[in-house]
């Protein structure tokens, strides 16, 4: 996509002697690429397989000595089953909120305010919020739990403010496990955001400026017109991370009370291994898998109209 | 509205500047809380859960944890998964991406959308069928089991990282090499891969620090207390050891994530700023 100067040696027309040497050179040329594809094939190709298989049997974790084909009964169950249902709705709430919402546009905030604030306090936020990010995901988890558990220091922070406290981690916990999330993640629109708006040649704002629009309207018109590519990917990529939190998730709350902050991935681990049951937790995982790759092909979409 | 009219442009730009600081300066108090409770509540000989300045200053904290059964041994635990992993990973990403950014084919670049596509599956969502699989070919709670699975999870973006910063690398260098009868091996190891060290860098940390903050593929696929690297055994701080020490919490969270930090910076630093990774995301 970048090298286009020099011609693809590969596509050549190739004399008659040629042809016969062909095959057996681009086979030598394949050779680097093997240990890469075994790999992925025995780990990561191997795996989606067997996903895809046991999806469709009964296998359990104990007591079972053969698990059998058992067609669609699996998806059939988990679409009459009123916790696979609050476990999707969870992961909706859990993604607008965090990644759509939270993640997404407070990135886009913090990089447009970084245009015009001063060296000092850029730098200062800037590296707040990307150490956030760096952090081991599980390390942010007890952070964030310490931060929203009732002795904790959200609570202190509205005592002072002299407003009533509450147990957050009880009354809403998706909410805070959304926004914990969003302390975690919005380092990466961040980075992607600065990166876009500093491509924006500065002729552009200030030829509008000029003309006399208004900040918000530059914003509307120009500055989100421009950078679209970019909101397209992160977007996407925000996604994709956010339906597969797990740890932070699990240090914070273990899905409960209850299940009121389980999201799939954790309702589809409670299916595997309290509830023994693997066959039905791959159905659930396939289907999270799917909703993933059908974000993926947009993204490579997306990506492709971009270079 | 009107008295704004009559300020100075350069007025004006500083009142809008003032206020993107005031805005950030929010912003940043917000996110540096749970930060600051770390790092007090780890010199706090009575930390609990709510950031305060420690009334008694002490380092009892870090000697507590300082110990191999708590410490030690899960870092190196870790230091194992994830520097094994990352070798295997960097290994197999600059040999598949040599022929990928050298020579194009109609099978090269259906490999590269497979790989890209690859990026982007949530891992979590397989290991499940990964364990079940692990079970039955004898690979669970082994430690090159799991070095195996991180190193394939990590691999179709190390290939598609190194790929594009390999196409960065000009094809004139290596003619050179040719013309003097250089195999393509020998030109991938001395001319493309040397004078493509910041992108290793990046690449190399990027898997790592990725493997090292990693919990659910350690917490699926290893039972042995003995071998957690420390993404799980942290949490034996909670239920194993009664009361929760949260002074001990903290000094522990903040040795864990040191490496990640610093590794970051390194990178960070070396290619001008923290651009770096969230533009090689964009491709």
């Amino acid at each position: 996509m970048r090298a286009v100067g020099t011609r693809p040696a590969a596509e050549q027309p190739t004399a008659a002697p040629a042809t016969a040497r062909r095959p057996r050179r681009s086979l030598a040329r394949a050779l680097p690429v093997t240990p890469g594809v075994v790999l992925l094939l025995l780990f990561l190709a191997g795996p989606i397989g067997y996903c895809v298989y046991l999806a469709f049997t009964d296998l359990q974790l104990t007591g079972q000595a053969e698990s059998s084909f058992i067609g669609l009964d699996n998806f059939a169950e988990a679409f009459g089953d009123k916790d696979f249902l609050n476990a999707v709705w969870l992961t909706l709430v859990f993604t607008v909120v965090s990644s759509l919402i939270g993640q997404n546009t407070l990135g886009l905030t913090l990089a447009a305010l970084m245009q015009r604030a001063s060296k000092p306090v850029r730098t200062l936020t800037g590296g707040i919020v990307v150490v956030a990010w760096v952090l081991p995901e599980v390390v942010a988890g007890f952070l964030l739990y310490a931060f929203f558990r009732r002795e904790g220091t959200l609570n202190a922070v509205l005592d002072w403010l002299h407003l009533p406290a509450q147990n957050w981690l009880y009354i809403l916990p998706i909410l805070a496990v959304s926004f914990a999330n969003v302390w975690r993640g919005t380092a990466f629109s961040m980075l992607v955001y600065s990166a876009a708006l500093n491509e924006i040649p500065k002729e552009i704002t200030e030829a509008a400026q000029v003309d006399g629009a208004s900040g918000r309207r530059r914003m509307w018109h120009i500055t989100l017109p421009m950078i679209r590519r970019s909101i397209g990917t992160n977007l996407m990529l925000n996604t994709l991370q956010t339906l597969s939190v797990f740890g932070l998730i699990w240090v914070m709350t273990r899905g409960g009370p209850g299940n009121r902050s389980q999201t799939l991935p954790l309702y589809m681990y409670e299916q595997a291994f309290q509830n023994s049951m693997i066959g039905y937790a791959t159905a659930v995982a396939l289907l999270l898998l799917l909703v993933g790759s059908l974000f993926s092909l947009v993204y490579m979409r997306l990506l492709r109209t971009e270079v | 509205m009107a008295r704004s009219v009559k300020l100075t442009p350069a007025a004006r730009r500083a009142t809008r500047r003032l206020a993107a600081d005031a805005a950030l300066l929010v912003v940043a108090a917000a996110f540096v809380l749970p930060l600051a409770w770390v790092v007090l509540s780890s010199l706090d000989a009575r930390a609990d859960l709510k950031v305060k300045i420690p009334e008694e200053f002490t380092f009892g904290n870090f000697d507590a944890v300082l110990v191999p059964d708590v410490t030690f041994t899960p870092l190196l635990n870790s230091l194992i998964l994830c520097g094994g992993a990352t070798l295997l990973t960097i290994v197999c990403a600059a040999l598949a991406a040599y022929p990928l950014s050298r020579y194009r084919s109609r099978t090269g670049s259906a490999f590269l959308a497979t790989i890209l596509f690859a990026t982007c599956l949530p891992i979590t969502a397989i290991m499940v069928p990964v364990y079940a699989l692990f079970v039955q070919v004898e690979l669970i709670d082994t430690m090159h089991g799991t070095i195996l699975f991180f190193a394939a999870s990590q691999l179709p973006f190390a290939v598609w990282l190194m790929k594009n910063f390999m196409d960065g690398v000009p094809k004139e260098l290596e003619e050179a090499a040719w013309t003097d009868g250089a195999s393509p091996m020998q030109s991938l190891l001395r001319v493309v891969l040397p004078l493509m060290g910041p992108g290793i860098a990046v690449v190399t940390v990027y898997s790592f620090v990725m493997m090292w903050g990693n919990f659910f593929v350690p917490f699926m696929l290893l039972l042995d207390p003995a071998q957690m690297p420390a993404s799980v055994s942290i949490n034996d701080f909670f239920g194993n050891r009664g009361t929760v020490v949260y002074g001990q919490l903290a000094a522990f969270s903040l040795i864990y994530s040191t490496p990640v930090l610093l590794l970051y910076i390194l990178i960070a630093r070396r290619l001008g700023g923290g651009f770096a990774l969230g533009g090689a995301v964009k491709g």
